[in-house]
């Protein structure tokens, strides 16, 4: 058995079909459960009050803005090295769930920020690495729809994700290499050292990336099967046209 | 039952609404869009077995 069986379009979407019963109701209940957890029993921190809720779908949003961007990366590069399609499809439907956690992210930062640090919005490394980033995630889904024919538009969405993975990653580590401006650094990895997040938020928080992980699960596969069937449709209607 | 918000209510609230609307949409779309592809594929199929036969 190896990973490049599920290269095999109709493995893919027989698979994803197994799967997608399970991951999907587990992903809406873990989310469920996280949310709820996070927005209605928690406590106030002692310095950001209520706004410390936001935590539960800023965090696990902004991390997953960054990961989808990686997993695209992963595929993007099967692609441009084995042209396996579905490898090059699983990274078009990939970009809007990536783009949707960008703006969450964003807008709950700009939500977050505003009461906190006095401003909706600041040029901050941070901050302003990720509106790069969502530029990368519209630009790439426009860079699909401009270019007709799907393989060379799989190669340029593929060397573009290559370009983007730099901000990517700059959006995870700005405020370790700049040190400064108003975004803090994660404080989720600090358990055990010194000022660590308290488990009355560190476990909720927990649930709620775990969900999000598994919502993007199932709309990556969702997706991923519908864009193999869209280019099989494609395919069929073209050689339809021609006689 | 509701959390007391106090002066972060519309910043909690905002922040809860916004990414459950976002999250709601992503999840339609993707449902739709899946629902209507499948159809359009297996009457395109269809029609093409029709020819083939």
């Amino acid at each position: 058995m190896s990973i490049w069986e599920y290269a095999n379009p109709k493995k893919f979407i027989a698979t994803a079909g197994a799967v997608l019963p399970i991951v999907a109701p587990l992903a809406a209940l873990v989310l469920a459960v996280g949310l709820i957890w996070g927005f209605f029993f928690t406590p106030d921190d002692y310095k950001q009050g209520a706004t410390v809720k936001i935590m539960f779908i800023h965090v696990p949003a902004a991390m997953m803005a960054i990961n989808v961007w990686g997993m695209m990366l992963v595929t993007s590069l099967v692609w441009l090295v084995r042209r396996h399609h579905v490898s090059a499809l699983a990274a078009r439907a990939a970009a809007p769930i990536g783009m949707t956690f960008t703006l969450i992210a964003l807008a709950t930062g700009a939500f977050w920020g505003q009461p906190m640090w006095g401003t909706w919005w600041e040029w901050d490394p941070r901050l302003t690495s990720f509106l790069i980033l969502l530029l990368f995630y519209l630009g790439y889904m426009a860079l699909w729809e401009a270019v007709e024919n799907p393989d060379t538009a799989a190669d340029l969405t593929a060397l573009l994700c290559i370009v983007g993975s730099v901000f990517a990653g700059l959006s995870r580590y700005a405020v370790k290499f700049w040190n400064q401006g108003l975004h803090q650094d994660s404080t989720i990895l600090k358990v055990g050292e010194k000022d660590p997040l308290d488990p009355a938020y560190y476990v909720p928080l927990v649930v709620c990336i775990i969900g999000f992980v598994l919502l993007f699960v199932a709309l990556v596969l969702l997706r991923t099967v519908t864009e193999i069937r869209a280019r099989r449709l494609a395919v069929l209607q073209a050689r339809e046209r021609l006689g | 039952m509701m959390p007391e918000l106090g002066k972060y209510a519309f910043a909690v609230l905002a922040s809860y609404g916004v990414t459950l609307a976002a999250l709601a949409g992503l999840v339609a779309v993707s449902l739709l869009r899946a629902r209507r592809m499948k159809r359009a594929l297996a009457a395109a199929e269809a029609g093409r077995g029709r020819i083939d036969g």
